[in-house]
């Protein structure tokens, strides 16, 4: 076999190269092909897809759309509208309608950060902002809650309304719970739900508590 | 011989060549900025001109520019991995192992004094559960201030419960760890700051009953029965792990003390509006205002007097 006894490298040819996986190598492709088309396209397929995590969460089945595709408008539109809708509801609203807002804010982001991390913590498989995107489009529920509570609010603020607002904010509290448990339990080891179930039930009863506790000017 | 070559001839430098760590540092950035400005200018600018514009000479101060490039980069690269290493929430990782049996478990051992006092008591380091106890704990006080109806300044509200907590929990332990360092007690930062945070519990409960069932008897029977067992316990474990008559009172005083004024204070603080707004609501009788003024006429008595009422009762 004569064409196989120089099978070896030669000695001053350094063995080199890269070990890379390319992973997101057709991403380049895609900016190409997205920044060519019109704005509205591109508006109108962000909005689908926000509009169709809203949909999962209403009705909340194991799919992994809401997670594989994880984007942030919509828990920021939510946060914006129940952070402004809870604004102006203390006795001197005239100089507390800033702190309230950026404290609702930085109440729902800093929960939604700290769940995120203790279920890391706990041994999740769930990324960062996909726990963050779940989180925040789950507090949806909350946000129906605090509209319809406004307008029960406009037509007095009795006992009844009182308890109308309760039934309306539990259910709700309850659904935001559930939904978020659907898709966030499942990434975690099975014996250890509780301990995850538990701080995302927290976070929507503080949440739960600031609206039903709201009263207007 | 490129800038990829691993031996480089220390002997050859020339040492005008102004290459040392800060300075290449310095033209580092520099070069950065000039490379920057030139991608948006020219297409093609001379890079042969770096060297003039830095003032390096020649061969040799190309060198010692490439191995001071060399060892900044290789100082950024060490940086940064340290900055991950230290950044990284693994490392709080094992404090989270734990199994719902075993949180349940610990929780109702932190109502239970031991009775072994001489032999140390174990504690788990674990941080989930006081970190739980703390969040529940603030979320007890914001129910108990939106029911005395604290409600105006609900901007910070949020805040003072926050900071109240998490600042007790944090606080005292280190303060704790301070002082068992000073009296030789076994115990670390840690498993201080799980015995602390499971010692919480009992003010969770107590703070849970009282702020929906106002009776200050039966507060004072809470504050003594639930929150002496908690502290009893964290005493014991305390004692447990620390020698010397002398140190053991320092340290089981002070954490008696803490904690049992901390619930005081935590009951106090928030209870004394709802007080006040019922007693003010049961019946016509005046404010606790002293009216000093004398020889004043009806119109402006009258007026005080509704100045005052309305003002107990906003607050």
């Amino acid at each position: 076999f004569p064409g196989l006894a120089d099978v070896s490298i030669s000695q001053d040819i350094p063995v080199e190269g890269e070990i890379t996986v390319p992973v997101g190598s057709h991403s380049p492709d895609d900016d190409y092909s997205t920044l060519d088309e019109p704005v509205k396209d591109t508006i109108m397929r962000d909005l689908k897809a926000v509009g169709k995590k809203f949909v999962h969460v209403m009705y909340p089945r194991k799919s992994s759309a809401l997670l594989r595709d994880w984007d942030l408008w919509g828990p920021l539109v939510l946060c914006v509208s129940l952070a402004l809708m809870l604004q102006g509801g203390s006795a001197d609203s005239k100089d507390d309608g800033g702190p309230q807002f950026a404290e609702v804010f930085v109440i729902i982001w800093f929960g939604a950060v700290v769940i995120t991390l203790n279920s890391k913590l706990l041994g999740g498989t769930i990324s960062f902002f996909q726990s963050l995107c779940v989180l925040g489009y789950c507090v949806m529920p909350l946000t129906v809650a605090m509209l319809v509570c406004r307008l029960v609010l406009l037509a007095g603020a009795g006992t009844v309304s009182f308890i109308i607002r309760l039934i309306v904010v539990g259910a709700m509290f309850a659904w935001s719970t559930l939904a978020s448990t659907a898709f966030l339990a499942d990434s975690q080891p099975p014996n250890r739900k509780a301990l995850v179930v538990y701080p995302i039930f927290l976070f929507y009863f503080v949440i739960s508590w600031m609206i039903l506790t709201f009263t207007p000017q | 011989q490129g800038g990829g070559s691993a031996v480089i001839d220390m002997e050859n430098m020339d040492d005008t060549s102004g290459s040392s760590f800060e300075d290449m540092g310095e033209m580092h950035q520099r070069m950065k900025e000039e490379e920057e400005e030139e991608a948006e200018g020219e297409a093609g600018a001379g890079e042969e001109e770096d060297g003039e514009f830095l003032g390096m000479k020649g061969l040799r101060g190309q060198l010692g520019r490439q191995v001071a490039d060399q060892m900044w980069q290789v100082g950024k690269r060490q940086a940064s991995r340290a900055f991950s290493l230290y950044a990284n929430i693994d490392i709080l990782r094992p404090y989270f192992d734990v199994e719902p049996v075993q949180v349940r478990a610990r929780l109702l051992e932190s109502m239970i004094p031991v009775k072994m006092i001489n032999f140390p008591q174990k504690i788990a380091g674990e941080l989930y559960g006081p970190l739980m106890l703390v969040f529940t704990l603030v979320a007890i006080l914001l129910h108990g201030m939106k029911t005395s109806d604290t409600i105006i300044r609900e901007g910070t509200l949020m805040g003072t419960a926050i900071g109240t907590c998490f600042g007790y929990w944090l606080g005292v332990s280190s303060f704790m760890y301070f002082l068992a360092y000073l009296c030789n007690a076994q115990i670390t930062m840690v498993q201080m700051l799980s015995l602390l945070g499971y010692g919480l519990f009992g003010h969770c409960i107590t703070l849970f009953v009282t702020y929906n069932i106002h009776f200050h008897s039966l507060f004072y029977i809470f504050w003594l029965v639930v929150g002496g067992l908690s502290t009893l316990r964290m005493v014991a474990v305390l004692v447990s792990r620390t020698v010397g008559h002398t140190q053991r009172l320092i340290l089981c005083g002070t954490l008696a003390a803490l904690h049992m004024l901390f619930l005081l204070y935590l009951h106090f603080a928030y209870h004394k509006v709802v007080e006040g707004i019922l007693d003010t609501l049961e019946g016509p009788n005046m404010p606790p205002f002293q009216r000093v003024a004398r020889d004043i006429p009806v119109v402006s008595n009258a007026v005080l007097n509704t100045t005052a009422k309305t003002i107990a009762l906003t607050l």
